[in-house]
């Protein structure tokens, strides 16, 4: 077995990658890469696999063929360096637990089996908090805590892991417009230190405005690239097909804010 | 009998420290399950328990109770990795796995039952006890069988906690943290299989599902964190058990299983109606309070507009207009804003009809309310 790296040079090397669920692919044959130190969105229409193409890089997803390197190598070689933010959706909010408990979590891979957090973890996790605007909130249920600010405590669990590369699954879905732009300046910033920042996003509107690399996807891909070069037209028509009617307005000049 | 004699009792002692561990292991382990929405976990590996009874009957050839729990444990741990297989691999949601792999194994079960029964086998006597259990049988080897079992139990959740509970909130990112994930769930779903077993003999595998889910169930009402939750919920398993085994010694040949299951029923009744926050009582009078807060601020805006229509701050409205505005009595609830300074009866008509008048203070609390309904508006 080669013991040197494959594509060490990029943040993210996916390689003829396949999945389905059950005989229907959701990702097929895709092939992209993303440099390091950019902040990339996921695009495409509903079903395309944008989700699973992120549960399939972390080994969520089984795939039928394909392989992922980060940096190099084989994700579960590099997990430490690597933070996912899944889908707010995806747990039950109703959970016994605190916002503080929640955000310690980010640590349990750290700390090792049979070890309980202690007071340096609850600090950590208090500066996570902080750091997402939260800590007034520390204590709270998390059933009590509005979407946005749910979203922005998923968004402390993954930062204080103090990775390399982030994945988000939709944080700006269902989010107020203040919450939207606090996470926005907090992916700034981890891009601006150097970090690679992956997001599935749904709003075509802000991407230009958002994001440096895109990646335009419907089962397969259609288009990859910095963003200036892949946001045309043809390329997103390809991937929405008929929903034109919503292209329209997306494709007007820039209507979001410039960073 | 007085209390001395009750506790010198050696079947009570028995029965009261094999209820307290079986009250013990499944308010704990249940809390777990019922988190991961696996509630009928527990009924489903009760039900296949049997089979595994009668297997353990049928090789051994008497009714010995360590063979018999372990072809429950057998067959309950069987099942529960079928249940697993079966959401994990084919197209059938959980609880129709949980209903498909019950009714097969409890039909197996009879199957056997009713074939032992039918040998003529003397020492077969009893084993259908086995269905509604038989407390006041158990003897002190069992509960050294079930002591040892709740210890094993209680030693993996403490070494594993924060594992488990991650793995019960958010199953997927447990997974990025590196943690087996699939092991760390067969645990979980292998010691309900244990609770089970120890809860056969006490309560018996018709009303198991119960000790599982109901001590979980009472105490979620009353906890915000986990690490209060699965504590009371042990607490309240315990107390049922007690319970019931104490509340079976007022009659003669009083059910000890069936009362430990309406004990904890009890409890679930009373969480789910009373706790704070989430009770059903509570948020009752919590709804109520608002709406009539609401149908307050609601005539005192009723007033203010009337008064800003005539122009006149100081106007008076009759009451029956004002009742005509909202189609119903606004009597007590100008009562109560008269209370809070906010209108006053009018001075020189103290005869029918009464005619209302806004203070000043009335007035700029209608308008804070008023201007905060607007801003909620435009929020929108």
């Amino acid at each position: 077995m080669p013991t040197d790296l494959h594509e060490p040079n990029l943040a993210l090397h996916v390689e003829d990658l396949t999945v389905s669920y059950h005989a229907k692919p959701v990702l097929w044959d895709i092939d992209f890469d993303i440099p390091p130190g950019v902040m990339a969105a996921i695009v495409g229409p509903n079903g395309a696999g944008k989700s699973t193409l992120i549960k399939s890089v972390l080994g969520l997803a089984p795939p039928i063929a394909g392989h992922v390197t980060l940096f190099g190598r084989p994700y579960k070689a590099i997990r430490k360096r690597v933070g996912y933010v899944p889908q707010r959706s995806s747990v039950d909010w109703d959970f016994p637990t605190t916002a503080l408990d929640v955000v310690t979590m980010g640590l349990y891979g750290q700390l090792g089996w049979c070890r309980w957090p202690g007071r340096r973890e609850r600090a950590r996790a208090m500066d996570a908090l902080e750091q997402v605007g939260m800590q007034a909130f520390a204590q709270r249920q998390i059933s009590q805590l509005s979407g946005g600010q749910q979203q922005r405590v998923f968004l402390a669990r993954a930062l204080i892991q103090n990775a390399d590369i982030y994945f988000l699954d939709e944080p700006m879905a269902g989010v107020d417009a203040p919450t939207e732009r606090a996470i926005v300046n907090i992916l700034r910033a981890l891009r601006d230190a150097g970090k690679t920042v992956i997001v599935v996003h749904h709003d075509l509107q802000t991407v230009r405005s958002y994001f440096d690399w895109m990646l335009i996807l419907n089962v397969r891909v259609i288009a990859q690239g910095p963003v200036e070069e892949v946001y045309t037209a043809e390329n997103l028509k390809r991937a929405y097909g008929g929903q034109i009617a919503l292209l329209d307005s997306v494709l007007a000049p820039d209507s979001g804010e410039k960073p | 009998m007085t209390l001395m004699a009750l506790l010198g009792d050696y079947t009570l002692q028995n029965v009261a420290l094999g209820a307290l561990f079986l009250g013990l292991i499944s308010g704990v382990l249940g809390s777990f399950a019922v988190l991961r929405k696996q509630s009928l976990l527990g009924d489903t590996l009760s039900h296949a328990a049997l089979p595994g009874i009668c297997l353990g009957f049928i090789v051994t050839g008497a009714r010995h109770m360590g063979s018999l729990l372990l072809g429950a444990l057998f067959t309950g741990t069987l099942a529960a990795l079928l249940v697993m297989a079966l959401t994990r691999y084919s197209r059938l949601k959980t609880d129709a796995a949980l209903g498909i792999v019950l009714s097969t194994f409890f039909a197996l079960g009879v199957v056997l039952l009713s074939y032992i029964q039918g040998t003529g086998n003397a020492a077969q006597g009893g084993l259908d006890a086995f269905l509604f259990g038989q407390a006041a049988a158990t003897l002190r080897s069992d509960l050294w069988v079930m002591a040892a079992i709740t210890a094993i139990a209680l030693t993996l959740v403490g070494l594993c906690w924060k594992e488990f509970k991650l793995v019960c909130f958010d199953p997927g990112f447990a997974s990025t943290q590196g943690l087996p994930v699939l092991l760390l769930e067969t645990v979980l779903t292998v010691m309900i299989a244990l609770a089970v077993v120890v809860g056969l003999q006490m309560v018996g595998v018709v009303l198991m599902a119960a000790m599982i889910i109901a001590p979980a169930v009472a105490a979620r009402q009353w906890s915000r964190r986990l690490e209060v939750m699965v504590p009371l919920a042990a607490v309240f398993g315990m107390v049922a058990g007690l319970s019931g085994a104490l509340a079976s010694t007022l009659g003669r040949g009083l059910a000890t299983g069936p009362l430990i299951i309406i004990v904890v029923s009890l409890l679930v009744l009373a969480s789910l109606l009373f706790a704070p926050g989430r009770g059903l009582v509570w948020s009752w009078l919590l709804r109520l309070r608002q709406r009539r807060e609401l149908h307050h601020q609601h005539v005192l805006t009723t007033l203010h507009r009337l008064a800003s229509r005539h122009d006149d701050h100081a106007f008076y409205a009759e009451q029956g207009l004002l009742e005509g505005v909202h189609g119903t009595a606004v009597r007590p609830a100008l009562k109560v804003l008269a209370q809070r300074g906010m209108v006053t009866l009018s001075t020189q008509a103290s005869r029918q009809p009464r005619y209302w008048q806004l203070t000043l203070e009335g007035q700029q609390e209608a308008e804070r309310i008023l201007t905060a309904l607007e801003r909620g508006g435009a929020n929108s």
